[in-house]
């Protein structure tokens, strides 16, 4: 069996399944929703990150411009919620075009510049000014379109979706030459490989997903703030899950999410006071114990994980 | 000149400069199908920036690199690669988490070698990287890693094939074994630009060598000729008291 089958028969399916059926038995359906926009912004990361090496400190600057696309689509065209997911992740990569010029800068350069950018948009879309386009500050409430059924399932879709980009960087000639310019673009440019253009597409590829995550999270939400979806914690927490699973795999950021955001809800529920303080410690010592993620765990060992 | 020694490639009053400093300050030479030519001269000559310009990752400041007969200066070292010139690095470069055998599939996937690319298990074979294909190119030793560097060159099929310092660091077994392989891959048509310190392996392979001092060409011509000419002499041992 090609290994791409394997990874999409014995990882993808299994993990939408699981969650296609958990809103049938698991009440907190809002928990689980939140879990499946971690994962996809997780395997956003990783497509960027993993493969090419850019740490995208502004990552949630496409999910709020996803948001605020679907938004306005639904406000000002009418549009149906479908169509509205679908403008979402053009206008994440639409912000993607924008922002190519970052990829000129490296390390915590573009990482900063970044985190720069999608303050810049937040700022943009809140801004009193356009309270005729986007509401500014006040918000957004779209009832008309309000589903959060249909909305879950469209988060498994945009899942489903993501997962196969990452099976496909995983096992083609495509995503080994990403990983080839992440590890010496010189080098990869003398493999005949166009560096920029690889960038370019792995940045356009992220910038999708975590616009129609964002165009996603407006439908099922319905009401919201710039301050919710521009939200730093999307970006932080995507990381910390895809560095803490183990990027550059399918499995890597998949774990992360499943264990980390699994112990943040229990320890916010269970003990909301030591919270911060645990989950702070927590990811100290994973950074400084475990630096390449869980998935090193079994690579040391020889062990190939997907 | 006749058309089957028409050189492949033309350098012309070439210059590079970083900040108000000429590392290439006018070098012209040229280079022929299947001629081995040593690129020699002390450190800081200019040689690695000569072979920097002319595999495309730095754009010259002035003078020509005229490939086939079109000018190439600037060109993206991608496009370079797929229009046969490729080279190695003096000190080797390959991905190193990635394994030995993925680092060539990369170039024989994006090379778009002219003719159809080379076989991946006779090039670990003829390389001697068998034994570690499935290991990550960083757990390889430096020699092994310039073999893998080599071999990532190959692998798009080069016409014109640029070793910087190839040979340093290889012991006298390996030196010999692999001037061997040099000059098997001039014999099937490889126009190849050799630098090197090792004056007996410069020797040994090259037809003809250029002798660079400051940026430029101070002699043309054989080593045995090069050795006996006083401003050559002078700039090596010049270049070795102040080393
Ligand atoms: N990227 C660079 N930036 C600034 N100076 C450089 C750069 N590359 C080379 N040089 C300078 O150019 C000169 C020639 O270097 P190089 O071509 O590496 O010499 P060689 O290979 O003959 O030893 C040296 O003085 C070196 O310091
Ligand atoms: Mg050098």
């Amino acid at each position: 069996m090609p290994s791409a089958l394997k990874h999409m028969l014995f990882i993808v399916a299994p993990l939408l399944a699981v969650f296609a059926v958990l809103p049938g038995v698991y009440q907190n359906h809002l928990l689980l929703f939140n879990f499946v926009i971690f994962l996809i912004l997780a395997q956003g990361v990783n497509i960027i990150y993993g493969f090419t090496g850019y740490l995208p400190f502004g990552y949630v600057g496409f999910f709020g411009a996803g948001a605020y696309g679907f938004a306005i689509l639904v406000m000002h065209y009418q549009a149906p919620a479908v169509v509205a997911v679908l403008v979402a992740g053009l206008v994440g990569v639409a912000l993607g075009l924008l922002l190519t010029p970052l990829l000129r800068l490296s390390g915590a350069y573009f990482a900063i510049a970044n985190l720069a950018a999608s303050l810049a948009v937040l700022h943009f879309v809140a801004n009193p000014a356009l309270e005729n386009i986007t509401r500014g500050p006040y918000g957004v409430s779209l009832t008309g379109t309000f589903n959060p059924t249909l909305a879950y399932t469209a988060a498994l879709v945009v899942l489903a979706l993501t997962l196969g980009a990452v099976v496909f960087l995983k096992n083609s000639r495509f995503g080994l030459a990403l990983q080839a310019v992440r590890e010496d673009a010189v080098s990869a440019s003398m493999a005949g490989v166009n560096v920029v253009r690889m960038r370019v597409i792995a940045w356009l590829v992220s910038a999708l997903v975590a616009g129609l995550a964002g165009g996603v999270y407006a439908w099922y939400v319905s009401v919201f703030y710039p301050d919710n979806v521009f939200s730093g914690e999307f970006s932080i927490f995507a990381i910390v899950f895809a560095l803490f699973g183990g990027v550059a795999s399918i499995c890597g950021p998949i774990v992360g999410v499943i264990l980390l955001y699994g112990i943040y809800n229990l320890i916010g529920f269970t003990t909301p006071q030591y919270f911060q303080l645990i989950y702070g410690l927590l990811i100290m010592g994973l950074v400084l114990f475990l630096p390449a993620g869980l998935v090193s765990l079994a690579t040391r060992r020889g062990w190939h994980v997907p | 000149m006749s058309p089957d020694t028409a050189p492949i490639l033309n350098v012309a009053k070439l210059t590079k400069r970083f900040g108000g400093f000429y590392a290439l300050d006018g070098l012209s030479f040229h280079v022929a199908a299947g001629e081995i030519l040593g690129l020699v001269g002390p450190n800081g000559s200019g040689k690695t920036t000569a072979i920097n310009v002319i595999s495309g990752l730095y754009a010259p400041d002035g003078g020509e690199v005229v490939l086939d007969g079109g000018s190439i200066g600037g060109v993206a070292s991608h496009r370079l690669v797929h229009r046969g010139i490729n080279r190695t690095f003096q000190i080797p470069k390959p991905f190193l988490s990635l394994t030995v055998r993925q680092n060539i599939e990369v170039a024989l996937a994006y090379g778009r070698a002219a003719v159809a690319p080379p076989d991946m298990a006779a090039l670990l074979d003829e390389y001697r990287l068998t034994d570690v294909a499935d290991r990550p190119a960083a757990d390889l030793n430096n020699a092994q890693q310039k073999m893998l560097d080599l071999v990532r060159a190959l692998a798009t099929r080069p016409r014109l094939l640029l070793l910087d310092e190839l040979a340093a660091g290889l012991n006298p077994a390996e030196l010999d074994w692999i001037a061997e392989r040099i000059k098997a891959l001039a014999r099937s048509g490889v126009a190849i630009i050799v630098v090197e310190h090792l004056m007996g392996f410069i020797e040994h392979i090259t037809d003809r060598v250029i002798v660079m001092n400051a940026g430029k060409e101070i002699f043309e011509g054989k080593l045995a000729v090069a050795v006996q000419v006083p401003q050559v002499i002078e700039v090596f041992l010049g270049g070795e008291h102040a080393a």
